[in-house]
């Protein structure tokens, strides 16, 4: 159905389902800490947004309190507890170099469009006139996957599996009208348990290897050595002996 | 059936026999009497190039198709030969390179007998007939016998075209590869053939059209005359002969080579798919699609690094392939998914990129030949400063060159325009995939336009502005009117068909209704003057207004300005105070693609090398200073190369047979004799 | 036949009223820039004053210029007047639209380009060299991320024709279009590094680490600089027209008459000034980037404006 036919709050549904998208893949090209972490916030903001207007459009008020607990939880509980680890790690100020950032971001695309084709199959199962965000939600996850699984920093990897939970919360709403709400919040208190967790995980980490770079976690493996530093390509100096 | 339907046919024979003859007057007279090299052979290239011209524009415009056979072949098997609209076009094509080749070879051959590296002219002329011969037969060609049999004479001549300046080992080794992969793209046309055949129960191409294929069968055709037609038309990854053997060939070679011989590729690509096979699959639309893309974006930036100036106008003939075979294989997935219109569409804009680039690479090749003729340089970084010692061919350069950078009004701006509008109906698919991908191959191919604009202001800039960067460049002089002829001839009718795109489209019209039963009615429905591929409402443009706009602010400004003004002081460059400049201190090629070889680093492997001397002591100073810069192509390192080892690896394991000893190649043959009496027993 | 010729008047008058209001836009843009760094602003026509000047003064050329050096002046100015031409300023519906399409604008941007690139190689200075070089390094980075912008908006307006498209956007009322935002940021990157301003290339340098286009015009003086100036000023104008066409252009006159021409006139003028004021903060914020973050810069316009195609094909048409 063309965009024009909609509502105004449907409309308003799917321009903030394309925002999350965007802050998908602003995460995925940010390497510095604090930008990244607010970043998610606004991922999570953005969520909670489309949760109140889902509520309004389809008449479910559970999910205002959904809506309320993505908020506490993802816009300030978690941001809030990263910030304060950062900074008790001394790591927020820290950047991390990325490499070929425009193939990683190619590479999202290729993600989303493979989530277009999948979500093609199960479109027609949702009623809800904004049904096509089913796609995003999907590539907000598969996005998530891709920052955990290329990213160099613990932290990172942390905000790809926060990512990763927002995307299956966000396909929830949009086709199903949110999860039954004892599972929501069970998996809510999972999330949180586990980023306190991280937290005290990252210390222990950092006391044995010296540093949360996940490449130093090599070392694990007995039958790889640490990789040699890139040798300075090409330039020759010749001393002149006169 | 009536006599004014077989003139096409006729002067189509007419074309092959003056060819002929201008081969036979090479080979006999030149020796004697060099001149005969001008008032014969050339001459009768001329005609010949008339009428293949004749031939063509009548079977379009009249809308015929007609056809003979002739008992020349083997017993039972006759030859068989056609013309109709699509040969037509393609006969067109050649005739016109071939006129501009005649009027330019006589006196850019007359370089080739003079000086200590002289050539005899003979072989030059024999093997030139022969090469248009070959093409123009298998223009004619109406059965598969007659097909590959000019197909084998055009890749043969081709070599013998190639390797004429074979003192050299470079020159032999191009074009040892180039005979190699023309083979192999000969043999796997051949299996396409043969599928067809098969189905068919014949060697005509009417048997093929009417056979019955499953999809599978339909789709192994059609992989194997991609495939074997794509190697002749360069197609990425198949086109490592090209750069090496194109540049080799002496100039007007080139151009028959880069403007027509890959064009033949391409003929062949639509009459086995298009005409041939026939139910068009949009899935095979989709893999010419993704190659096109490859091959257009990987030529430009292989173009980018080159300074060497045939060889980067062979890369950019890879990626105008590449663009051809994008508008191909949009057509071919409109026409697959039922939209008959905007298949049209797309076939049209690629046939009409195909003539274009034709004309504009002629017409670069023989610029290039025009300046190595009088400055013996091929390296762009020792010319320069051309564009005053030989005004006239730098103004046709130029114009080859904005017509290739696809910009307004020249011809490549309108094909690339026509492609660009197809890519733009993607929504009118159903298939969601390929409304995402076909956009993304269209922002590619505007990549590809942008960055081939910054290869042609590197060429022609380095080549022919700013100072001259060696003696002889700078003491060159005008090239003999004949070459600026057949280049005026081909620079002009860039123009035309930049300004005049309504009566070319229309002029299309017969070969789409040949061939898809439709054509594109729309385009010139509001008249000469808008070009309105699919309706008014949804594109249009008016090429002759923008001539005559740009045309009108030059003249304005001359009378405005020009008349009573002051004349402007002439003075040395601005050079911040530091003294005179030299000639060393501008920018060469290498340094004017060094940002893009920047950006796009991971596509070429780049080896770069910095040797510095300096003194010793508390304060370096740097003595002298030796850089080099190596860019190769991945393909051949990664595929090539590696095909190759593997060929030597298999030789060496099977060697063991060949021992040098005769007490064991009889005992070979004893063995053999006894084995096949017992089998026959 | 008497209502095509007003049509066609009004469409010259459009085109040069559109080439005779870009120096007032750049001279407001001075000025607004001038407020914002707490300088003293000069008058707002003092563009025109400088242009008066370049004409008049007697051209010094280098010994070795040639014909084209001298051409490519008209050729530029050429090609902008043809852009002014084909784009909406004060009313849609206009027959001189019909020359080009929004393809054929990007290619007049690219011819003015190429051949101003052909003239900083025409001297044989190092300077004209490297602004040629690092101008098409830019130019082709940006092409892509322009045209997919331009894709995704032809895909919905279903026309590429200017006139047609802003009719339709203004048809269909406000409509929040996601892939609308994200080409909306996409031009707006794309026209700042076309244009030559901050951070992509600073306009009002002549220091050789910081100049692009600047580099490439270094050797022209007199009536060829003001025509190359005054086109690059049309340039400015007419990328700042297209995005208000694209995505504000409520308020543009649909018919011929006086109070609809005059309400789209006073439209535009109040969009363009706005939209001023915008790109001097914008330009005030950033600084100017080092040459090898351009790419950088460019590639995030390009995935704006994938996104912006993507969003469009899955979230706008599907279903």
């Amino acid at each position: 159905m063309a965009l024009s036919s909609l509502g105004l709050y449907s409309q308003a549904i799917i321009l903030f389902a394309a925002l999350a998208l965007f802050t998908s893949f602003m995460m995925l090209a940010q390497g510095r800490m604090m930008p990244l972490i607010f970043t998610f916030a606004w991922q999570g903001l953005l969520l909670a947004v489309v949760s109140v207007l889902v509520a309004i459009v389809s008449k479910h008020p559970h999910l205002y309190v959904s809506a309320a607990l993505t908020f506490t939880l993802k816009v300030v509980v978690i941001p809030w507890l990263l910030y304060r680890l950062s900074v008790r790690l001394g790591m927020h100020y820290d950047a991390e170099v990325i490499e070929h950032p425009t193939l990683l971001l190619l590479g999202g695309v290729a993600l989303v469009i493979f989530s277009y084709y999948v979500a093609k199959s199960i479109v027609h199962l949702s009623g809800l006139a904004t049904r096509n965000t089913i796609a995003v939600s999907i590539a907000i996850e598969l996005l998530g996957m891709l920052l955990m699984s290329v990213r160099k920093s613990a932290v990172a990897q942390v905000i790809g599996f926060m990512s990763m939970e927002s995307g299956i919360f966000f396909a929830a709403v949009v086709s199903t009208y949110g999860m039954p709400l004892i599972v929501e919040l069970g998996v809510a208190f999972d999330i949180l348990v586990a980023s306190i967790l991280f937290g005290v995980f990252f210390f222990h980490l950092r006391d044995s290897f010296g540093s949360l770079n996940v490449v130093r976690f090599n070392r694990l493996s007995e039958a790889t050595e640490p990789a040699p530093l890139p040798q300075a390509a090409g330039v020759s100096t010749v001393k002149d002996p006169s | 059936m009536s006599g004014t339907n077989q003139i096409p046919l006729l002067l189509a024979y007419a074309a092959v026999a003056c060819s002929l003859l201008s081969g036979a007057v090479s080979m006999l007279a030149v020796r004697r009497h060099p001149n005969f090299l001008h008032f014969g052979s050339f001459l009768f290239l001329f005609f010949s190039g008339a009428a293949s011209i004749a031939a063509g524009t009548w079977a379009l415009l009249a809308k015929v198709s007609v056809t003979d056979r002739f008992a020349l072949g083997l017993p039972w098997l006759d030859w068989h030969v056609r013309i109709d609209p699509l040969s037509g076009f393609f006969f067109m094509l050649l005739g016109t390179l071939v006129v501009a080749i005649s009027l330019y070879g006589p006196s850019y051959t007359r370089g080739f007998a003079r000086g200590e590296a002289a050539q005899p002219l003979p072989p030059l002329g024999v093997f030139s007939a022969l090469f248009i011969v070959g093409m123009q037969m298998l223009l004619l060609a109406d059965d598969a016998l007659v097909f590959m049999i000019f197909w084998e004479m055009m890749s043969l001549s081709g070599y013998f075209l190639v390797v004429y300046q074979h003192q050299h080992a470079a020159n032999r080794h191009a074009a040892f590869l180039y005979l190699l992969l023309s083979h192999v793209g000969a043999l796997v046309i051949l299996l396409s053939f043969g599928v067809l055949a098969a189905f068919g129960g014949g060697l005509t191409f009417d048997l093929m059209r009417a056979a019955k294929l499953s999809p599978l069968w339909a789709t192994i055709a059609f992989g194997c005359a991609f495939a074997g037609f794509g190697i002749k038309s360069g197609m990425v990854p198949l086109h490592v002969w090209l750069p090496d053997a194109h540049p080799v060939a002496p100039s007007h070679i080139s151009a028959l080579m880069s403007g027509a011989m890959i064009k033949m590729g391409i003929y062949g690509m639509v009459r086995v798919i298009y005409d041939l096979i026939g139910d068009v699959r949009w899935e095979w639309g989709v893999v010419v699609l993704v190659i096109g893309t490859a091959s257009a974006l990987l030529g430009v930036l292989y173009a980018l690094m080159q300074h060497d100036l045939k060889r980067l106008l062979a890369y950019h003939s890879i990626e105008n392939i590449g663009i051809i075979l994008m508008g191909l294989g949009l057509s071919m997935i409109f026409l697959g998914t039922g939209h008959v219109m905007l298949g049209t569409l797309g076939l049209v804009a690629a046939l009409y990129h195909t003539i274009n680039h034709a004309l504009f690479k002629g017409l670069l090749f023989l610029g290039a030949g025009a300046v190595l003729y009088r400055t013996h340089e091929h390296d762009l970084d020792r010319m320069g400063g051309l564009i005053h010692r030989m005004p006239i061919t730098a103004l046709l350069f130029l114009v080859g060159c904005v017509a290739i950078s696809a910009l307004p009004p020249f011809n490549g701006f309108v094909s690339e325009w026509l492609t660009f509008q197809t890519a733009l109906q993607a929504p009118a698919l159903e298939n969601g995939l390929l409304r995402t991908m076909i956009p993304i191959a269209a922002a590619m191919l505007a990549l590809t336009g942008a960055l081939a604009a910054a290869c042609f202001v590197k060429a022609f800039g380095i080549g022919f502005l700013g100072q001259p960067r060696s003696r002889r460049v700078a003491r060159a002089r005008e090239v003999p009117s004949g070459m600026l002829g057949g280049m005026g001839l081909l620079a002009t009718l860039c123009l035309l068909l930049g300004v005049f795109p309504t009566t070319v489209i229309q002029a299309m019209a017969p070969i789409t209704q040949m061939l898809v039963q439709a054509a594109l009615p729309s385009a010139a429905a509001q008249g000469w003057l808008w070009l309105t591929p699919i309706s008014p409402q949804v594109a249009s443009y008016s090429a002759p207004l923008v001539l005559i706009a740009i045309v009108a602010v030059l003249v304005l400004g001359y009378l405005i300005f020009k008349r009573g003004a002051i004349a402007p002081r002439r003075a040395y460059a601005w050079d911040c105070g530091f003294g005179h400049l030299t000639q060393r201190m501008q920018y060469t090629s290498t340094a004017f693609s060094q940002p893009i070889r920047r950006v796009f680093s991971g596509v070429w492997k780049v080896d770069e090398q910095v040797d510095t001397l300096t003194t010793a002591g508390p304060i370096p100073r740097v003595t002298s200073l030796h850089y080099s810069l190596h860019t190769q192509d991945w393909s051949w390192l990664k595929c090539y190369v590696p095909i190759g080892h593997l060929v030597l690896a298999a030789a060496n394991r099977i060697v063991f047979i060949q021992t040098g000893n005769i007490h064991t190649y009889l005992k070979f043959s004893f063995a053999t004799l006894l084995v096949f009496l017992w089998i026959v027993s | 036949m008497d209502r095509q010729l007003t049509a066609w008047a009004l469409a010259a008058g459009q085109t040069l009223l559109f080439i005779a209001a870009a120096p007032l836009l750049a001279g407001w843009l001075q000025r607004v820039k001038c407020g914002m760094q707490n300088r003293a602003a000069p008058a707002v026509w003092q563009p025109y004053r400088n242009l008066a000047k370049l004409l008049g003064k007697r051209m010094l050329l280098a010994e070795n210029a040639s014909w084209l050096f001298r051409a490519v002046p008209y050729i530029v100015f050429g090609a902008m007047l043809l852009a002014a031409a084909v784009v909406p300023l004060i009313a849609v519906h206009l027959p001189s639209a019909a020359i080009a399409d929004v393809i054929v604008l990007v290619g007049f941007f690219a011819l003015a380009r190429f051949f101003t690139a052909l003239a900083g190689l025409d001297i044989g200075t190092a300077f004209g060299g490297m602004g040629a070089s690092r101008e098409m390094m830019v130019s082709a980075l940006a092409e892509p991320a322009m045209l997919m912008a331009v894709f995704t908006l032809s895909m919905t307006a279903t026309t590429t024709n200017l006139s047609v498209a802003t009719e339709y956007i203004l048809e269909s009322g406000l409509v929040l279009r996601p892939s609308f935002l994200f080409a909306l940021l996409a031009l707006a990157i794309v026209a700042v590094a076309e244009t030559s301003r901050i951070p992509v290339d600073n306009p009002a340098t002549h220091l050789e680490l910081t100049m692009l286009h600047e580099a490439m015009i270094l050797e022209y003086g007199g009536r060829h600089l003001a025509l190359i100036e005054w086109a690059s000023q049309v340039k400015l104008m007419i990328y700042a027209v297209l995005i208000v066409d694209f995505f504000f252009p409520w308020g543009i006159a649909t018919d011929f008459s006086v109070l609809a021409v005059a309400i789209g006139f006073v439209a535009v003028v109040a969009k363009l000034m706005l939209l001023a004021v915008l790109l001097v903060v914008w330009e005030t914020v950033l600084a100017k980037m080092r040459l090898f973050r351009v790419p950088q810069f460019l590639g995030f316009a390009f995935m704006l404006s994938l996104l912006a195609m993507l969003t469009h094909v899955v979230l706008e048409t599907g279903g």
